[in-house]
């Protein structure tokens, strides 16, 4: 049967990977070509990799970092930050991303999401939602968690798997960055509501948390984090044997016959 | 040589960053000639099944390949180039397609329990026939490797080399002799999928 997926997101400022606490206050922690390496010997299922500047400065990512992380690693990749259009999936996927991850640019542009399914399919686009309480109701964030858009998360979610998401990262502001668990209620709203895969992000504090969110809500495929990983709070390989105890099937690495540092 | 087959469709970074990792050589080429000196073909693919049928069509690959596969040349089709090999495919109406493998194309709603999410898409376990193909000789069963996909090969028990569960049996891979194919993508399965590659390598 298909495997709950765990996900190290690499956040990348200047070609470095950072990580703040509620999207801020940045801490430089190492770089992405050695850190995607390290985690796809280590475990990991899958790897996001954000620019997280570039929708709020324009910046664009770099790509040369991005064909350096994707000729090291043999793990699906998933890229995101200023994406806007259709030439900014074209760059990325060019140089060895596999999933393009939409979120400011697609609430700017509400037809990019569906344009680019259309011409490079719904498995590569992944819509990227930054949710917060806001009245008590879930609302959409822009620019990095910076700017309310004003608009009801799980309506917009529903649209654009409609346009052709093929895949939902839901961060939740509210628990991100706090380490106290992800965020049960928000996924489980995103969850009953669509049936592409949800990954689960903000909130990772400890390997218990995985447990609890892959136990409380059956219906999210991959749960994502970066600084308990980047810091080695949790390392995956544990974590790993831990969900697999616990009645979460997970992939675990076998040894190979084939040697290929030899 | 490996000769990665060019025409326009798919992601061939990571092919290539695959076969270079294991130290083959390997071209990106849509070129006939350079096929034709290549020891081993790759055939990749993602989309949509009569639009890659047709542009391999438009190109002159289609039946190029198909005489390049009867005179022996050992050939790998990924993911939608494994769906490419069968006869023909169900997806959005009939299309044929290059028959190097008995069988057709189905959806994979009709093979598994219903409210399963689809496409089928991470990480899942190989299981093999009573006889392990070489393609497989660096790997274990119950292995995993990664998928990405809404169809797969149906009716092709003949030439099943692996399948996967998915709510249902699902076909992972198919060879008949010098043909082949993986559902998934060798190239995104970690140290398995280039285990793989380097067995195909050293067909």
């Amino acid at each position: 049967m298909i495997t709950k997926r765990i996900i190290p997101c690499l956040d990348v400022k200047d070609g470095r990977v950072v990580k703040g606490v509620n999207f801020l206050g940045l801490s430089d922690v190492s770089s992405p070509v050695s850190l995607a390496d390290f985690y796809s010997k280590n475990g990991a299922d899958e790897l996001v990799f954000y620019d997280i500047t570039a929708s709020s400065d324009g910046r664009k990512l770099f790509t040369d970092i991005l064909r350096q992380v994707a000729s090291t690693i043999f793990i699906p990749l998933t890229v995101g930050g200023g994406i806007n259009t259709i030439d900014d999936f074209d760059r990325v996927l060019k140089c060895g991303a596999d999933k393009v991850s939409v979120n400011s640019g697609a609430i700017k542009n509400p037809k990019l999401v569906s344009e680019a399914a259309k011409k490079y399919g719904d498995q590569c686009v992944v819509l990227s939602a930054d949710i917060k309480r806001v009245d008590g109701k879930y609302t959409v964030f822009a620019k990095g968690g910076r700017e309310n858009t004003g608009m009801e998360a799980i309506e917009w979610i529903k649209r654009c798997t409609e346009n052709g998401a093929g895949e939902i990262v839901v961060n939740s502001i509210d628990t991100d960055g706090v380490k106290n668990g992800f965020d049960i209620p928000m996924l489980k709203a995103v969850c009953d509501a669509v049936s592409v895969p949800v990954i689960a992000s903000g909130g990772a504090g400890c390997s218990q948390d995985f447990t609890d969110l892959f136990k409380a809500v059956q219906g999210v495929d991959a749960g994502l984090a970066a600084s308990i990983f980047h810091f080695g709070e949790v390392s995956i390989p544990e974590l790993k044997k831990k969900l697999l105890k616990d009645g979460i099937n997970v992939r675990i690495r076998k040894d190979y016959s084939y040697d290929f540092h030899k | 040589m490996i000769a990665i087959v060019d025409y326009g469709v798919g992601n061939i970074f990571s092919l290539s960053s695959s076969f270079k990792s294991i130290g083959a050589d390997a071209a990106l080429t849509g070129d006939k000639k350079e096929i034709e000196k290549a020891d081993k073909i790759i055939l990749p693919g993602v989309g949509a099944f009569a639009d890659a049928a047709d542009k391999l069509k438009r190109s002159g690959l289609f039946s190029f390949l198909q005489e390049q596969c009867a005179g022996g040349k050992p050939m790998l089709g990924i993911c939608l180039g494994m769906q490419l090999l069968f006869e023909k495919s169900y997806e959005y109406g009939e299309s044929e397609g290059l028959g190097l493998i008995k069988g057709s194309v189905k959806p994979i709603s009709e093979y598994i329990e219903p409210g399963l999410k689809i496409p089928h898409i991470g990480w899942n376990s190989l299981q093999f026939p009573s006889e392990k193909n070489e393609l497989f000789k660096y790997i274990n069963e119950g292995d995993f490797v990664y998928f990405v996909h809404s169809y797969h090969g149906a009716d092709c028990d003949d030439s099943l080399i692996a399948s996967t569960q998915y709510g249902g049996t699902l076909t992972a891979a198919v060879a008949d002799k010098n043909v082949y194919g993986t559902q998934f993508h060798p190239e995104k399965s970690g140290e398995t999928g280039l285990s793989i590659l380097k067995a195909f390598c050293e067909l």
